[in-house]
């Protein structure tokens, strides 16, 4: 589902170099459940971004769906941003002028989607996250947890491949944590593919998997980072 | 993705920010305005002289004396002969003409017992008040009759008439031109400034007796109403040739109504567009106002345009949601100008009645399509801006 091979993303700063990703490799299969953890700075964000191809790595290769994502045009990048990958933002990023409603139907606007299918679908995917009783109220109307179930239901209505979670609690309490959670977790046991980027261990936990980053790398991956270990699928 | 989704998409944005949204657009229509009402302006001007050319008569011929061209070489080369009374009755009798009038024209002073104005006294025929339109108030015009019998009618314009005469009735009065004396037959109806004379301000008298008191022995128009309008080029050119085989050598110049408004009208034109010009640089103020409230817009919504970029918004979608929100704003400043300088033109015409002012509709359409045009030229600096952002910084900060 997701490969990553010797992934290095370097920055430029001024004079000197920044190397976020130093030859990091991966496999993340379909349908799992992956938290990538470690301290600000180890490159856990960097490694999301590539992932949701909002990012280029830059030496390695990265496949989606078996598809070498690298090399793509921006064009078919922002394709398959739309139609494979879900974004959920820590500062849930709702456009404040639209309603509910409105912001979940704002993927299928750029996708050329009819109006009536458009509000169809939208309406099914706030049913899903239990907010159809908020569809018409604008994100200063709803509580922390609630706008993010809204941007849930956004990331999902096209029906992505794999869901990406940067911090999706991190701006919340609790009890809202939890619900926010259980409700992508229900998705993941449904089959969609859920990376989520957290500072909490009690977040991490959930996973049923952990990746954890520092400096760069993976953890437990040291010495091999320019192989990597041999991945499952070729087995 | 949908046009309509792009226009309501863009729209929102707008309404988000009413205050800046509305200056942007008062800028435009400010510009659009002054664009259609100094079009309007100019344009009304354009008719203005052509209805007066119309009342002229537009199947008018113009003959004058002297030839318009350039001569080189012989010094004493060209001798213009005299435009005469007989040339006058020679060509009152070509096929084409319908009617004709000679003019013989200076400036006097017009006596009636003690008080006295200086104004233009013309020496014509009965004719003229034909091929001028001129209607008479009050009496008689000139008499007609031979052209060279002169006489000592005078025929009074309405101003000259007020002026020597107050609420005495001119009628039958003598009044003197020099040491001449003439009796009043008639006085002009109201008419206005006509291009060259005020005929209300002016006298009349007849030709022969005009060249005696001015001393005179040319002519100095002979007016031509010709028969018909497509016949105006054929008429010309049997006046230059009579004149030229009764002078022996082509001497006059002979022009018709349609130069004389197509030379009128072409300056006229050359107006307007300076005056369109001028109210473009206000549009070009109003595009650059735009281009700021949209980089503004740019900058403050970084979290928005990478949010599209993650949602999977191509770089020519966010491209083009911003350069529809700049062509809103500037056709919405468009239509507002429209209806601002209809209005301006409205209040214009209220005021100053008798003056043709209205919008062209080439005006109207250029407005709009100019308004566009800005919207796109100035918009799409700030768009491009846009597209260019980088969405994991745009994403990164609050």
């Amino acid at each position: 589902m997701i490969q990553l091979e010797g992934v290095w993303r370097i920055f430029r700063v001024g004079e000197g170099e920044v190397h976020a990703l130093k030859g990091v490799t991966l496999t993340i299969e379909r349908g799992e459940h992956v938290a990538l953890v470690g301290p600000s700075g180890s490159g856990k964000s960097t490694l999301l971004h590539i992932v949701g191809c909002l990012d280029r790595p830059t030496r390695g290769r990265y496949l989606l769906e078996e598809r070498e994502v690298g090399s793509l045009s921006e064009e078919e990048r922002s394709l398959l941003r739309r139609h494979r990958i879900g974004f959920v933002f820590q500062f849930f990023h709702l456009l404040p002028r639209l309603t509910a409603q409105g912001n979940v139907e704002l993927p299928m606007l750029f996708a050329g989607t009819p109006p009536e299918e458009r509000r169809e679908r939208a309406a099914r995917a706030l049913e899903a996250v239990g907010l159809s009783h908020r569809a018409t109220h604008r994100p200063d109307q709803l509580s922390g947890g609630e706008r993010q179930r809204v941007a849930i239901a956004r990331a999902v209505v096209m029906d992505p491949a794999v869901l990406l979670a940067d911090e999706p609690t991190g701006n919340l309490d609790r009890a809202s944590a939890l619900e926010v959670m259980e409700l992508i977790e229900r998705m993941n046991a449904r089959g969609l593919t859920l990376v989520v980027v957290t500072h909490d261990p009690a977040i991490a936990e959930r996973a049923k998997r952990v990746i954890r980053m520092d400096d760069g790398a993976i953890q437990g991956a040291a010495g091999t980072a320019d192989r990597g270990p041999r991945t499952p699928g070729r087995g | 993705m949908r046009f309509l989704d792009l226009l309501s998409f863009a729209a929102g944005a707008l309404r988000g920010h009413r205050l800046r949204t509305a200056l942007s657009v008062s800028g435009v229509a400010v510009g659009i305005s002054a664009v259609v009402a100094l079009t309007a302006l100019g344009e009304g001007a354009r008719r203005y002289v052509v209805d007066q050319f119309a009342a002229l008569g537009s199947n008018l011929l113009i003959v004058m004396p002297g030839k318009v061209e350039t001569t080189g070489g012989a010094p004493f080369g060209g001798v213009t002969h005299d435009l005469t009374i007989d040339d006058y009755r020679a060509i009152a009798k070509l096929d084409r003409v319908h009617r004709s009038a000679p003019m013989a024209v200076a400036t006097d002073t017009v006596h009636f017992r003690d008080r006295g104005r200086a104004v233009p006294v013309l020496g014509t025929t009965a004719n003229f008040a034909a091929v001028r339109r001129l209607e008479v108030g009050s009496g008689e015009f000139l008499p007609p009759g031979d052209p060279d019998q002169g006489g000592s009618e005078i025929v009074l314009g309405v101003t000259v008439a007020q002026e020597l005469f107050r609420s005495e009735n001119p009628l039958g009065q003598i009044v003197r031109v020099g040491p001449w004396r003439f009796r009043v037959v008639g006085v002009l109806a109201p008419r206005g400034r006509s291009l060259t004379f005020n005929i209300d301000d002016v006298v009349l008298i007849p030709v022969r007796t005009a060249m005696r008191v001015f001393n005179r022995s040319s002519l100095f128009r002979i007016l031509v109403d010709v028969r018909g309008h497509g016949e105006m080029e054929l008429a010309r050119r049997d006046v230059e040739k009579l004149v030229a085989e009764r002078h022996r050598a082509e001497d006059v110049t002979v022009v018709t109504q349609d130069a004389l408004l197509s030379a009128f009208s072409s300056i006229l034109n050359a107006l307007t567009l300076a005056l369109v010009g001028i109210a473009s640089v206000s549009l070009a103020v109003a595009g650059v106002g735009i281009m700021n409230v949209m980089l503004v817009s740019v900058t403050e919504r970084r979290a928005e345009i990478g949010l599209l970029k993650a949602l999977g918004a191509q770089d020519r979608q966010v491209l083009a949601a911003f350069l529809a929100e700049a062509v809103l704003l500037a056709t919405g400043g468009g239509v507002a100008g429209l209806a601002l300088g209809a209005g301006a033109i409205r209040a214009f015409v209220a005021i100053y009645p008798s003056f043709p002012a209205s919008p062209p509709a080439w005006a109207v359409a250029a407005a709009l399509a100019l308004s566009l045009a800005v919207g796109v030229g100035f918009g799409v600096w700030p768009a491009r801006r846009a597209t260019r952002l980088d969405p994991v910084a745009a994403l990164a900060r609050r």
